[in-house]
Order: structure tokens, then C-alpha cells, then sequence
């Protein structure tokens, strides 16, 4: 079936399968900056914006976002860079695979909630994990880009 | 030659990450990135037995489904018995693994494998293949499989490539024994003698890249296979011999990996690809499931670890035995060598002793293997004797913090273990030239109160804080044995190519060798362009494992950069006619008294003008010592006396790592190690079912740490010059897992009287113990 939709604000039509996963149409058109590291929705690092809301997108079916818009990492650039300064002045990144999805979940949190507390933050990222990381230095690293005007 | 850490640019000071912004904005840098578009799809058959013998196994329903290209059982492979260890040659793992073989001997063993044009088709396939099994008798207790009834390997063919104690029939992998001086006579002439038995479990890696590889013909015929290993190396090494190529057919690439630990170090899907691609000319690839990483790559072997200690009544420690029993799962990866770091690096800290035993077995049974993760034995052993080490200090009546440092390693100090233990081999005596633990123990103290908190501080009536420690030390890399390289080549403008074997599994070595080399050289890390582990276009490097990478690829890095250096000074001198003595090099101009040249300008000379040459260098090392780094820990533990919830309010470390080549770097090394040690220590489990079904096979059933169970983690680093090192650097990869389990076994102690004896330390087992105080 074809699912037409706005990926990164351009207008796209993929060709897919009515039981076919968003992160599995994507990679498979390939945009690989979405990863996966689970595909049972237990570990975000498929994150995706859906209409401005973090989803797992590999339990999102494509066929479900006709006409939405999808944000992957490639859409907010300059949001990750600022991100990617925050978590490389705290010692935060490591082998990078969670990072992408660290950046679209941090980036949606200071859009949706201003003025997070810890708590806010923490209830709001939790399903991103990080194997690599200490997750303290993420967590400074993300209220400091938090901080930013 | 010791560097005054003062004058370093580059090293030792804060540099981001080289690649964390390209990462962060999502470049396509990972394995299965990079696979072909059009890649077959591997799927792997996997049994639903714990032990079984294939009686019968039909395809030919696989084979006719449209989209299948390639269907593989035992029949159809080379029958080579291999280690998928991943480790140097001879490697001191049995050979006991067949790429597919008529016995399966776990539940998630292979029994076949499909390649199709997509994954549904694969998927379909497997339903199609037709097997009978013959089903054997499992054995899932690893405290009953030696020489129980059911043998694991009855097989022909497979063997140990020097002695390791390798007992097939009676389900021995390896077994080891050693002693220094005479034990028993030792703890017969003590004053307290402590004999505690400790239990710890099979952590799983949990990295959160799956393991993935991929293979393609190139123009040459070539197979080039990119892999998200630690060892691509040895990748090339093991599968030429295996599958009976010249090693010059086939390329290894490693590109960026999402994480490794040791889990990575071993083969997983590499020879189903490679055999794909041989055999169809079609690019394929093979990526893990979660629930294959957990369930049919690794574990942590999970050990049994009985510790005896005598000591005087004035706290001298006379005598430590360590009997241990591993269990390496169905196939022996790794299994003598973790095994002997349980003493090797983990007794040496009580170095005063008069006599030291170390000994034991590792066996097989039909569970899901065990081979390398960080810590690497370590941390079993470390949980055994800090957690027996606190038991001692309450016999003695004394404070375990004292008794520790009164017995513990200091520099300039030695322990006979290093000459006895190596890595399945002898190992190689070595002096601490530098070993901070005193510091790091009494800094961490300050860090946590442990005058005035020590052992616990009542909050209310339900909750009181508990207050634990632990020593711990780890090596870099393995003498003699790892070898890591460095080419440095001067590009036009003044830039520097620096290719290195060495894998950067998200570590850091990427940055932290550009660092090495720009300080060396006297510019700025963007100025060095790396590039690592590529079996064509890199130098050789054992991978990463073994706390190494630092250690002997930065000591290459920086050989090559000295050397570079010295050759661009003799080249300037040539060029300006001068004596090599008489011209200095600031990183950009070369000086010799009124004469001057640019290094921009001799570059350029070199590639088009004058006197036409490329500029290069080639360095290699290989370690004759492995210095320790070392660590002392504390916590701070708030427990719920009514249900036995308990949560890590601070965790305390200072590490003595020798000079840390990147503080920011070595902090995130340090403290990931640690959030990996809590997840071992307070709920991290692997459950099987009676029938050896693993039940914890994907994240919800097994909880690895978030951000709401990590709290605070207060790390500070020792100040220390290791002259061995590169800038006086040691290793910091491993040592921040080991203590975890012993802080956290101790702590609860203090808060509770509890004293867990196995791992994970869950809220059930201290409500338990609880209610046992009470009786
Ligand atoms: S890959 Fe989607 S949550 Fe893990
Ligand atoms: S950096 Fe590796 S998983 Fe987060």
C-alpha cells in the first residue's frame, strides 16, 4: 500500500507492507540514523517524532502515519550538534548508538515541558537506554542544553 | 622518560570526542549501515532443546520457497572445530565449536541457517526446515556436571591447543591450579580463619548495537565483511583457517560499534555471512535479534568462588585460598582464561601474605555460553574476597577500611602471582611502579565520611543508611602477548593520516590516540585524521579486550608519533642543509638559527617540487608488563528495613589509572563500568526454566540500570605517572565493574546485618534475611 506522509517537513510516498514497522520503511529507504536496538519497543533508540511527540518507531506502523509529519535526527541537525556539545563536555557519549535517539526524545522534552524539573526529565527520557554511559553525565549533559536559550 | 603532565597541550586535557557530534546527528556509521542494499537475509534455526542430537534434518521444503537462496545444515559446512573466542594464536580456548553440528547443547544453539531475499522469506523458510530430534538429558546445574552422566561433548574432532586442563568426557573446559608456599599450614597457624562461599550470575552484555555483520565479493573476488567486532583481526585469522582460505581473500572491516564489553570479541553471525556470500556471489548480511543477543551470543560466566582467609589478631592477613567453579555454558569461550583472573587479578592486592592458593574448574553445561565481559573474572573474584575481606575485619574486631590498608598492595611492591598467572599461560613478573591505592583509599573515605558514617546511620525507625567498600584492581593489556601498531603519514598541507588496528568500540580510542599523537607532534587533534581496523589498510592490533587499548595501542601511537617526529626534523635539516641537533620544530616551523621552513611548505616540496618522497612511519608495541590500575570504592546505600527496597544514594570511586589521556573519556569509562557492576549487583538476572528455557530474554525481563535507579556517582581520579604508559597512562576500560557487587554486598550489611551470599542482592533476599535476624 502506499503511505504518503512528511519526513523532515518533504512530502514522501513509500510503497510498503500494511504490517511493515516505520524504523523498518525508513532504514529500508535508507535513513539509518535510525537505529535499532531491540524492535520490541523496550529500548528507544528507534526514536522518532511523530507530529512532534517521541514514538518507538519500530512499533509504529506505517501505515498509521498517512499524512503526519515524521521527524528523524536529519531534521533537527543543529539541535543534535548542541546536544552533541553538551554530552561531549560532560563525558557523556560513548559508542553513540543511543545518541540519535538521546537527541530526538531531549529535543521533543524542551519543546513540550519548559522548565523540566529532574523528576519531569528523567520520567521523560526513561525509556531511552544507555549501556555505555555512567547516565549521570547524561542526565548533566541534557539539563545543560535544557538550560540553553 | 617521564613527561611533566603540566606541559601537555593535548593529553591529559579536555577534548571532545572526535566522532560523538557525527554520531549524535546520526551518520550511517554502524555494521549494518553499511550492508549492500540488496543483502540476502540471514536467519538462524535454533534449538528448542537444551541437548539434543539431530537424528534427522530436512530442507528441501526450505529450499523450494521462492525468495531462498541458500539453505545450510551440519552437512553442508566444513567440519573444522574452532574457538569463537576471538582471541590470539594458539588461543587458550578449546577448540570445541563446529560452524553447525549434529548435537545441539543449548536452548538457541544452531541447528541450520537460511538466506533469502528478505527477512519474511527467511523467517517462512526456518518454519519449513524439518527436524528430529533426539533429546538428551540436560545438564543445568553447573555445580553437578562434573563427570555427570550426561556428556556434553561426546564429539570427535575437537581439542585444546595446549595444555588448559581440557576434560571433555568428564565436562571439563579447563581447570587450573596454583600455590605459593603452604596454605594449609598458614591458616592452621592464624588467629581467625574465614571461610564464606559466594555465588555470582550470568550478566548479560546488554549493548544495545545487536551483533551484526555483513559480507560482499569485491572487484578481486575479495570477501570483505564488515563486522561489529573487537577483534577484526583475529576475525580474519580464525575464519581463513576455519573455512580453509588464504587469509588474503579475506578483509575485515570494523566500523563504528554500538557498544561491545567483551561480547564482541567472539564470533557470531560472521561465518554464516561469509559462506553466504561464497557460495551464492550474493552480498548477505546477518543482523542478531535482541532476544538472539541474549539468549544464543554470551554471558558473564557465572561462578561459584569459595574463600578462606587467615589472619593474626593485629589484622595481618597470612593466607588466602580461592577455589572456584565456572560455568562456561555449552562451548568453552574464554572459560581457563577468566577463570585464572579470578586469582590473577584479583589476589594480588593482598600481597603480604605468606601463602596463596588458587584453584578450581570450569565446566560445561547446557545453558547459553559463557565467554569475555569486562571485568573478565575480576568481578566475580573481587565480590568473593572484598565481601570476605569485610567478614574478616568484623572477626578481628576491626574496621575493614584499616585492615584493608594494612595488608592491601602498595607501589614499589610486588605479589609472586604476576610471575605464576598469565592468560592461560605463565605470566610475567612486574613491579607496581605505580599504585595509588593508599590514596585512593583514603580519598574515597573523605569522599563518603566514612569516620563518622561508618558502618551505619539510622534515618527512622524503617530506613537506615548503610556504608560500604571495596579494593579492586585490573591489568592493560597482556605482556608479551597483545601487540597493537601505528602508521603516521604526512600529508600535503600538514595533516597527518594515522591509521591503527585498534578497534574503537565506543571507548574512545579514536580520540584518545589522535590525542597522543597531535601532543606528541605539537598540533591539534583535528589536524590527525585516524582512521582504525581495517584488516587491508590498517597495521596489525590484537583488538580490544583485555584493558589494552591505551596501554599498548596508545604505547604504538606515541612510538610512531617520537619517531615522526625525529624523521620530519631530519628532513628539515636536510632541506634547510643544517644538522638535525641544530633544528627545533614548534609543530608548524621547523627553526635553525636565521633559517626557517614551514612544515605547510615542506610537505607540499615533498609531494611536487623537490626532492619528491612520502613521509611515513610504522611503529608497533607490545607490553612487557600489565600495570595494574587501581581502584578503591564506597557507598552509600538507604535501605527500607519493612520491604527490603534499597537505593545507591552515592557511589564513590577513586581510581588510580595513571595519567588519564582524556579526563572526560576516562570518567565515562570509569562510571559506566560502575552502572554496569550496580546492574550485576542489585537486580541484573539471568533465569532459566526447568527445561533450560531462558525466561530473561529481551529488556523487560531483564532490567538493566536507567536513569531513575543511577543516582549519584562522585569520581575522582588519583594523581599518578605509570613510566610504562604512554604519557603515564594505564588502562581504565575494565576496572570501574569490579567493585560494585562487594560495595553493595557490604553496604547492605552495615545497614542490615543481611549478608547476601549470591548475586543478584534483590529486596526479596534481604527481607529474607531480615526475617532469619529475627528468628
Ligand atoms: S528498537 Fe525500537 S525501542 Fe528498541
Ligand atoms: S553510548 Fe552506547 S548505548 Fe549509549
Amino acid at each position: 500500500m502506499l503511505v504518503t506522509f512528511y519526513l523532515n517537513n518533504t512530502q514522501v510516498s513509500y510503497d510498503v507492507r500494511p504490517d511493515e514497522y516505520l524504523s523498518h520503511t525508513l532504514r529500508s529507504h535508507g535513513i539509518k540514523s535510525v537505529k535499532v536496538g531491540c524492535n520490541e519497543s523496550t529500548c528507544g533508540s528507534c526514536t522518532l517524532l511523530v507530529d512532534d511527540k517521541p514514538v518507538m518507531s519500530c512499533s509504529v506502523l506505517t501505515a498509521s502515519i498517512e499524512g503526519k509529519h515524521v521527524t528523524t535526527v536529519e531534521g533537527i541537525q543543529e539541535e543534535a550538534a548542541k546536544i552533541a556539545y553538551h554530552f561531549a563536555e560532560e563525558g557523556a557519549d560513548q559508542c553513540g548508538f543511543c545518541n540519535a535517539g538521546y537527541a530526538l526524545v531531549v529535543y521533543a522534552l524542551k519543546r513540550e515541558i519548559k522548565n523540566p524539573t529532574e523528576e519531569q526529565i528523567i520520567d521523560y527520557i526513561v525509556g531511552n537506554l544507555c549501556r555505555c554511559s555512567g547516565l549521570q553525565s547524561q542526565l548533566n549533559a541534557i539539563k545543560a542544553y535544557l538550560k540553553e536559550e | 622518560m617521564a613527561v611533566d603532565k603540566k606541559k601537555l597541550k593535548v593529553v591529559n586535557n579536555k577534548t571532545h570526542s572526535i566522532d560523538g557530534q557525527g554520531l549524535m546527528q546520526g551518520r550511517s556509521y554502524y555494521t549494518d549501515d553499511l550492508a549492500e542494499q540488496n543483502s540476502l537475509v540471514i536467519k538462524i534455526l535454533r534449538s528448542p532443546h537444551a541437548f539434543a542430537h539431530i537424528k534427522s534434518i530436512d530442507v528441501s521444503e526450505a529450499q523450494k520457497l521462492n525468495g531462498v537462496a541458500l539453505v545450510l545444515t551440519y552437512k553442508d559446512v566444513p567440519h573444522v572445530s574452532f574457538s569463537r573466542a576471538g582471541q590470539g594464536y594458539p588461543e587458550p580456548s578449546p577448540h570445541d565449536k563446529f560452524i553447525l553440528d549434529e548435537y545441539v547443547r543449548y536452548v538457541g544453539d544452531e541447528v541450520a541457517m537460511v538466506a533469502a531475499v528478505d527477512e519474511r522469506v527467511a523467517e517462512e523458510a526456518l518454519k519449513l526446515i524439518k527436524v528430529e530430534y533426539e533429546v538428551l538429558e540436560p545438564v543445568l546445574d553447573f555445580e553437578t556436571a562434573y563427570e555427570n552422566k550426561s556428556i556434553i561433548h561426546p564429539e570427535d574432532g575437537i581439542k585444546e591447543m595446549f595444555p588448559i586442563g581440557f576434560e571433555p568426557k568428564k565436562n571439563v573446559a579447563a581447570a587450573y591450579e596454583m600455590e605459593v608456599g603452604d596454605v594449609e599450614k598458614e591458616l592452621a597457624k592464624s588467629d581467625v580463619i574465614v571461610d564464606e562461599t559466594f555465588y555470582s550470575q550470568a550478566q548479560a552484555h546488554a549493548m544495545l548495537e545487536t551483533h551484526s555483520s555483513n559480507a560482499r565479493l569485491d572487484a578481486h573476488n575479495r570477501l570483505v565483511i564488515y563486522s561489529s567486532t573487537q577483534t577484526p583481526f583475529h576475525m580474519r585469522r580464525i575464519m581463513a583457517t576455519t573455512l580453509g582460505l588464504p587469509v588474503s581473500k579475506i578483509r575485515f572491516i570494523k566500523p563504528r560499534v554500538g557498544g561491545g564489553f567483551g561480547g564482541k570479541q567472539a564470533f557470531h553471525g560472521e561465518m554464516f555471512c561469509a559462506l553466504t556470500t561464497l557460495r551464492t556471489g550474493k552480498p548477505s548480511k546477518l543482523v542478531y535479534t535482541r532476544e538472539e543477543v541474549f539468549g544464543a551470543s554470551y554471558t558473564r560466566h557465572p561462578m561459584r568462588i569459595r574463600m578462606r582467609i587467615g589472619a593474626m589478631k593485629d589484622g595481618r592477613i597470612n593466607a588466602i585460598d580461592c577455589r572456584s567453579l565456572s560455568d562456561t555454558g555449552a562451548y568453552g569461550e574464554h572459560s581457563l582464561t577468566v577463570f585464572m583472573i579470578v586469582g590473577s587479578k584479583v589476589l594480588p592486592l593482598y600481597n603480604k601474605v605468606d601463602a596463596v592458593k588458587f584453584g578450581g574448574q570450569v565446566v560445561y553445561t547446557n545453558h547459553v555460553p559463557a565467554g569475555a565481559y569486562r571485568g573478565y573474572g575480576a568481578i566475580q573474584g573481587n565480590y568473593a574476597l572484598e565481601a570476605t575481606i569485610d567478614i574478616l575485619a568484623e572477626k578481628l574486631g576491626m574496621d575493614p577500611k584499616v585492615l584493608r590498608e594494612k595488608n592491601s598492595m602498595k607501589e614499589k611492591e610486588t605479589s609472586p602471582i604476576f610471575e605464576i598467572m598469565g592468560e592461560g599461560t605463565k605470566g610475567t613478573a612486574m613491579i607496581m611502579e605505580s599504585c595509588k591505592l593508599p590514596y585512593c583509599i583514603k580519598r574515597g573515605a573523605e569522599l563518603i565520611g566514612w569516620e563518622k558514617n561508618w558502618p551505619r546511620v539510622k534515618v527512622s525507625d524503617t530506613k537506615v543508611r548503610g556504608y560500604g567498600m571495596a579494593i579492586a584492581m585490573q591489568g592493560s593489556g597482556i605482556p608479551f602477548m597483545d601487540m597493537g601498531s601505528c602508521s603516521i603519514k604526512l600529508n600535503d598541507g600538514g595533516s597527518y593520516n594515522v591509521t591503527v588496528g585498534a578497534t574503537d568500540i565506543g571507548q574512545g580510542s579514536d580520540t584518545l590516540i589522535a590525542q597522543i599523537v597531535a601532543e606528541e607532534l605539537q598540533t591539534s587533534v583535528d589536524n590527525i585524521l585516524i582512521y582504525s581496523s581495517d584488516t587491508d589498510l590498517t597495521p596489525f592490533d590484537c583488538g580490544a579486550y583485555a584493558s589494552s587499548t591505551t596501554y599498548i595501542s596508545g604505547n604504538a601511537a606515541w612510538k610512531a608519533a617520537i619517531k615522526m617526529r625525529e624523521r620530519l626534523i631530519k628532513e628539515a635539516a636536510e632541506y634547510l642543509s643544517e644538522k638535525p641537533e641544530n633544528v627545533e620544530f614548534d609543530g608548524k616551523i621547523f627553526t635553525s638559527k636565521d633559517k626557517q621552513v614551514s612544515l605547510y611548505d615542506l610537505s607540499v616540496q615533498f609531494l611536487y617540487n623537490k626532492n619528491l618522497h612520502q613521509v611515513s612511519i610504522t611503529e608497533s608495541y607490545y607490553g612487557h608488563v600489565s600495570p595494574p590500575p587501581f581502584m578503591a570504592a564506597y557507598a552509600e546505600v538507604e535501605v527500607d528495613l519493612e520491604t527490603g527496597e534499597y537505593e545507591v544514594l552515592n557511589y564513590v570511586t577513586v581510581t588510580d589509572c595513571g595519567t588519564t589521556i582524556n579526563p572526560m573519556l576516562a570518567r565515562g569509562q570509569v562510571e559506566g563500568g560502575i552502572v554496569q557492576g550496580l546492574g550485576m549487583a542489585c537486580f541484573e538476572d539471568v533465569k532459566y526454566d526447568k527445561k533450560g528455557n531462558l525466561l530473561s530474554n529481551n529488556f523487560l525481563g531483564y532490567h538493566i540500570p536507567t536513569h531513575k535507579e543511577i543516582h549519584k556517582l562522585t569520581s575522582e581520579f588519583a594523581d599518578s605517572y605509570e613510566p610504562t604508559g604512554p604519557f603515564g597512562a594505564k588502562s581504565v576500560g575494565e576496572i570501574g565493574i569490579d567493585t560494585p557487587p562487594a560495595v553493595i554486598c557490604n553496604a547492605i550489611y552495615n545497614a542490615t546485618g543481611v549478608r547476601v551470599h549470591n548475586l543478584p542482592i534483590t529486596p526479596e533476599k534481604i527481607l529474607k534475611g531480615l526475617k532469619e535476624l529475627k528468628k
